[in-house]
């Protein structure tokens, strides 16, 4: 077998085999079981607690959980405009790199905040080692926020009638401290033994083969890759993301980034089977989104490896795939492998530059944005799953004539507008934002870096990477000015937080009602038909939604190309 | 008037649709559905744009053009009012059949109430009469008004409610004592009161909520018009956004290009028929000859997960029958039949009754009684019989009989008891008889289960609902007949309170019981119950306690609501997601229409190759138009359910109208397609 192919099949089967036992860990984890890290971190724990006054044991209802919540996120970013505006004169900053912009500060701290890491400065210049560290803070809890806010999903929906769902500091320390640290540490270890480097010296200097003196930025970027991929975070040290060759050295870095990346989003499944005792509901759901998965990996692959026929023409041998753009250590293989997968999860790294992907992968990755539901970000993708369950055992429930239930709760108008709500925004936020960018061609026009339909999609996928809180760019576009900066700054805002509230508080709303024991009339919803119907709701949403706008952005490049 | 005519169309009622559809237009009616509302505001805008063609516009295409898509979606309003105009006709000409029972009836109202019938009445009519007035009526009335009897017992042919000939004795006090409006006296004599004001009968609520007066929305169907009005939210997002993006492609785009993709997107086939399903849904329940309270109650029925069914009549055929005769040791046949024929001639019981037809014998030809004295079945003794002569014969239960010949020192026959355990145990009841306190044998009694009701419930298995049957029975017996009926429970020895504590349990656990009942001591159980249905027999309390009536006083009735409850949730359900299947085809259809001019290379999309833009877009709009009468008579009739599990269900419904919704829109596009083209 091509042992391009055969790599990326070996990582995939390596990441599922790990993320199921992973999977039981997260959830013993969330149920407050006994684990093995408890003695090394619950003193730990005791202390943060105690210091911040806070009642880990302290039950909260999915109102106040959600309170919490803001109220840290927003500690969070006014610390970070704080240190990033001030960066020039803050400590460790060996490099002297200057603070940013207010616009450039809003846009990152909020864009770290919630966990998007749409990076609209370049790490080599744009912020010191002080902000790096400060950043990798946010790669942590912020992960740990999404994780926490799935874990309140989890509790919601036990079989129970209660609106007790756990302590939401709680929950998030203990994502960080047992889930995300101790996988964070064995990564960091691998990419610091393979290249990426791992101190607080500034730049340093090398003199390459041609002669030159070439300058090279270094610092803890080994610690800030592993979790920038755990936490499915995505905003790299190196403006050019994994694409660096110090933040991505070899095939061997690359494969562990990709692990890093995928497992989390995975294991999050099978906990939610784990944790509710419906290992099949776990299944059933990682079928659903594997299958979304391969159908835009798959084809992305056949694309790239096919190269551009465009060059091909002009006689250069093109059999090594559609190689701009992507690193000749990792090949073309791997990269659009990668592509679809940092898309449909939430990390929004790179390894390769999606600007210059055939056509249609650039669509492929942008479905996998658009839908945000295969695998998802750590935590935020079994909210955004959620709700595409509540909408097919609405519609399901109806289909066999009975009042529609999920894990023995009663679905009902409440949540029902709930979910159209959350439903709505992404296609709301990625349509008004693209149409807007479009319509003030005087401001935007000159930060494509294409005309035609090819510049459009570069807007089209800078508002669905900032709605899907992906944080990968397109590239290509001029994106450090005061327009991209607030306007994806809020839909960053209004995409990170909605779609978590609106979940969790019809998971809250479900918790308190009654539960209703099965019978034979319940339509079953961890069945494989059930699972199809799921399928069938994101595929059509999707493609209801977006297929104008696609139709006039890679679809158009594609034909005309052709 | 029972109207079982199921036929669609008929003429007078297509007429009313027809002129329903266009009163209809009306926006503050059409407000209240936001889909078609929206269709309704292209359509006018489609106007605006025809007139401005017509003086000479060049930019929008022809008037020709403009003035067709118009028309199409006019059309397309026509038809989804003419649905709700059809549902709406048909359950008002339902419940017309209905009230013109009910028209002007003549009354004796008592002026001044005594007991006894010997009191002075005037002739009023029935329009005028309050609650609380008292009147009479005797054999050949017809009954004015819904009522309940306080004095006397009548014969009353109820065949112009219920469709059924036989005539029912209604009676004061007890469980039978409710008449109706409309039915006919046929002897004896009847005081009523009349228990509702005019205009408050059952009768009159459900004509209301069939013609939409008070129709209100109900639980689920708020809950899918929130998901309706979000996919039109998305589609307005759609299509108000392309118009920069267009701009940005230098693609421009006509206005009718816009609102026929818009009608197109939003779900209007189900928009325009959900009101429709749901009259629908009540007029089959009326069609069932059941009067419903709510559209709510009907979709709760398809939900129930318990059905409280009792045994008499509902699981056994009437009541229990002698079936053998077992006479004692010592004691010819002949001689225990005959006694026994004797202790029951003057049992008015069924049983008793029952057991004179067993020995197919005429007392008169062999009995020749001496002043009998016949002893009367009392809760004390437990037996009744009979005295003539030197003889006493009594018939009674098994220990009333042993305590009596014991008393008198004569021993129990161990032969007979060990036949009364086992007719027990057989679910049949024992009737010892005993001649002067000496057990001469015993009568086997058996209920008789409905033939064809064990394959009922099986059915009710498999959608899901536990049957529990409600008995006063020992539970011995109620054992055997559950076993035998296949019901999956039982209340034995049931008392009133027994139902309302099952029920209390069942709901306590998040279930939904349904449960039927006639008298007054179910009222509690039947205003517990989330369906409530009382016989129209049944007492004004138990009427007023539930929230159903069958008119038909048919305890199985129970089964065929559950049906329509289900019925009613699946076609919405499999009509909202043929609604939006569909717009997989119609976006082929038009997006390439779209901008095939600007980017000729679009061409590629044009998987339907069809003819121009302008046929593309007009062959999805005709298609959008014409799919809601084609759908009209599935959604008046309903999907049919079938009982063969929810995820074989689901499976069978997302292959029929998900991939049917999709597949189906390709074809009729084209074939419109090629038709349209004939003249572009």
């Amino acid at each position: 077998m091509n042992t391009e192919i055969f790599g990326i099949i070996a990582m995939f089967i390596l990441t599922v085999a790990f993320a199921i036992p992973f999977g039981k860990y997260i959830a013993k984890v969330y149920a407050g079981e006994k684990t093995s890290l408890d003695p090394v971190f619950n003193p730990i724990e005791k202390l943060f607690f105690k210091i911040g006054g806070i009642d880990e044991k302290a039950e909260m209802n999915w109102k106040q959980h959600m309170f919490s919540m803001i109220t840290i996120n927003m500690v969070w970013f006014v610390l970070g405009m704080f240190v990033l505006m001030n960066q020039g004169w803050l400590p460790l900053n060996p490099d002297g790199n200057p603070g940013q912009s207010a616009d450039l500060a809003f846009n990152t701290s909020i864009s770290f905040v919630v966990n998007c890491n749409l990076q609209h400065y370049s790490g080599e210049s744009g912020v010191s080692y002080l902000s790096q560290l400060f950043l990798m803070f946010l790669h942590f809890v912020t992960a740990g926020t999404g994780m926490a806010a799935a874990a309140v999903l989890f509790l919601a929906l036990r079989e129970r009638t209660t609106d007790k769902l756990g302590n939401f500091y709680n929950l998030m320390v203990k994502s960080c401290t047992r889930i995300l640290l101790p996988l964070s540490i064995v990564v960091a270890s691998i990419l610091a033994f393979n290249g990426t480097p791992m101190t607080f010296e500034g730049k340093d200097t090398i003199i390459n083969m041609q002669g030159d003196t070439v300058q090279v930025s270094t610092g803890p970027v080994a610690a800030f890759v592993a979790i920038k991929h755990l936490g499915t975070n995505g905003g790299g040290y190196y403006g050019a993301n994994s694409a660096h060759p110090l933040e991505n050295p070899n095939y061997l870095t690359n494969m562990t980034e990709m692990f890093s990346q995928m497992v989390i989003p995975i294991a999050m499944v099978f906990a939610f089977g784990f944790f509710l005792k419906r290992r099949k509901m776990g299944w059933m759901i990682f079928g659903v989104m594997t299958a979304g998965f391969l159908v835009l990996t798959i084809p992305t692959i056949m694309w790239e490896n096919g190269g551009n026929h465009a060059i091909t023409a002009m006689g250069i041998d093109n059999s090594a795939g559609a190689m701009e753009g992507k690193e000749v250590r990792l090949g073309s293989t791997a990269s659009a492998f990668w592509s679809i997968a940092t898309t449909v999860i939430s990390t929004g790294s790179i390894n390769s530059m999606h600007d210059s992907f055939t056509p249609l992968s650039g669509m492929t990755q942008l479905l996998g944005m658009m839908t945000n539901a295969f695998y998802g970000g750590v935590g935020a993708g079994m909210l955004n799953f959620f709700i595409f369950i509540i909408l097919a055992v609405f519609i399901s429930g109806l289909m066999v004539g009975r009042t529609p239930e999920f894990m023995g709760k009663k679905i009902e108008a409440r949540e029902m507008k709930i979910a159209m709500i959350v439903a709505l925004l992404h296609p709301f936020l990625i349509l008004v934002g693209t149409a807007l960018a479009a319509a003030f061609p005087s401001i935007t026009s000159a930060t494509l870096a294409n005309p035609g339909f090819h510049g459009f999609t570069e807007m089209l996928y800078e508002y669905t990477s900032s709605s899907a809180n992906n944080g990968s760019g397109f590239e290509g576009l001029g994106d450090n000015n005061p327009w991209w900066n607030i306007s994806t700054g809020f839909v960053l805002i209004l995409s990170r937080y909605i779609p978590i509230i609106g979940p969790i508080a019809i998971a809250g709303l479900l918790a308190n009602k009654k539960y209703i024991p099965e019978s034979a009339g319940t339509l079953k919803t961890d069945s494989s038909t059930f699972g199809i119907m799921i399928l069938a709701v994101i595929v059509i949403i999707t493609a209801l939604s977006f297929f104008p706008a696609l139709t006039l952005g890679p679809i158009a490049e594609y034909f005309t190309l052709r | 008037m029972k109207n079982k005519d199921t036929s669609l169309f008929q003429k007078d009622l297509v007429n009313e649709a027809l002129k329903q559809a266009f009163v209809k237009l009306n926006p503050k009616i059409m407000f209240r559905n936001p889909v078609m509302f929206t269709v309704e505001i292209g359509t006018a805008i489609m106007l605006v744009v025809s007139i401005w063609t017509l003086m000479g516009e060049k930019s929008q295409g022809s008037f020709a053009y403009n003035f067709t898509v118009f028309l199409v979606l006019l059309l397309t309003l026509l038809f989804a009012n003419f649905a709700e105009g059809l549902a709406e006709a048909r359950g008002k000409a339902q419940a017309d059949s209905l009230r013109k029972t009910r028209e002007e009836t003549p009354a004796k109202l008592v002026i001044e109430n005594k007991a006894g019938f010997s009191v002075s009445t005037r002739q009023v009519m029935s329009a005028s009469m309050r609650k609380g007035d008292i009147f009479i009526c005797e054999a050949g009335d017809n009954i004015a008004t819904d009522g309940e009897i306080i004095e006397g017992l009548a014969t009353i042919d109820e065949s112009a409610i219920t469709g059924e000939s036989a005539p029912v004795i209604r009676e004061a006090g007890g469980d039978k004592s409710s008449v109706t409006g409309g039915t006919k006296v046929l002897s004896d004599k009847i005081k009523v009161m009349v228990t509702t004001e005019p205009g408050e009968s059952f009768l009159d609520k459900m004509i209301a909520l069939v013609e939409g007066a008070s129709r209100q929305k109900t639980p689920n169907e708020i809950a899918l018009t929130i998901l309706l009005a979000g996919f039109t939210l998305v589609f307005i997002i759609v299509c108000v956004t392309l118009k920069p993006f267009a701009d940005h492609a230098n693609t421009p785009i006509t206005i009718a290009a816009f609102i026929s993709l818009f009608v197109c997107l939003i779900p209007t086939t189900i928009g325009g028929l959900l009101s429709a399903i749901g009259i629908a849904g009540m007029d089959r329940a009326l069609r069932a000859n059941v009067i419903t309270k709510s559209g709510k109650a009907v979709e709760t029925a398809g939900d129930i997960d318990v059905l409280l069914l009792d045994k008499t009549g509902t699981i056994t055929i009437g009541n229990r029958k002698a079936t053998n005769f077992y006479a004692a040791k010592g004691v010819t046949d002949n001689h225990f039949i005959k006694c026994a024929v004797l202790s029951s001639i003057a049992d008015e019981t069924p049983e008793g009754k029952s057991i004179l037809e067993l020995a197919n014998l005429n007392p008169s030809t062999y009995a020749n009684l001496n002043n009998p004295t016949f002893i009367k079945f009392t809760a004390e003794t437990r037996s009744s019989g009979v005295d003539f002569d030197e003889t006493r014969i009594r018939k009674g239960a098994f220990d009333s009989i042993r305590n009596l010949t014991t008393k008198a020192g004569n021993k129990f026959p161990a032969e007979i008891e060990d036949r009364t355990k086992a007719i027990s145990n057989n679910g049949g009841t024992p009737l010892v008889v005993s001649e002067n306190e000496k057990v001469l044998g015993v009568i086997e009694l058996q209920d008789i289960i409905k033939p064809g009701i064990s394959e009922r419930f099986e059915r009710l298995r498999k959608m899901g609902v536990k049957t529990v049957m409600v008995t006063g029975d020992n539970p011995l017996t109620a054992k055997f007949i559950a076993e035998k009926a296949g019901v999956d429970d039982f209340i034995a020895e049931a008392k009133p309170e027994d139902k309302m504590n099952y029920i209390k349990r069942e709901q306590e656990s998040g279930k939904l019981v349904a449960m039927m009942g006639d008298g007054t001591n179910d009222a509690p159980a039947l205003a517990q119950a989330d369906v409530g249905v009382a016989m129209n027999s049944g007492t004004q309390a138990a009427k007023e306690a539930g929230n159903m009536v069958d008119l038909d006083n048919d305890p199985t009735k129970l089964i065929e609501i559950v049906e329509i409850g289900k019925q009613l949730l699946m076609t919405r359900g499999t009509l909202t997601t043929f609604s939006i299947a569909n717009d997989v085809a119609k976006y082929f259809a038009i997006i390439p229409a779209l901008f095939i001019a600007a980017i000729p290379a679009l061409k590629g999309l044009n998987i339907m190759d069809l003819h121009s833009p302008e046929s593309a877009i007009l062959s999805a709009v005709i298609f959008n138009a014409i799919i809601i009468p084609i759908l009209i008579p599935l959604a008046l009739k309903g999907v049919a359910y079938k009982p063969i599990g929810a995820s074989a269900l689901l499976r069978r419904n997302l292959f029929i109208y998900g991939l049917g919704g999709v597949v189906i829109p390709f074809l009729g596009i084209k074939v419109i397609d090629l038709l349209v083209s004939i003249w572009l």
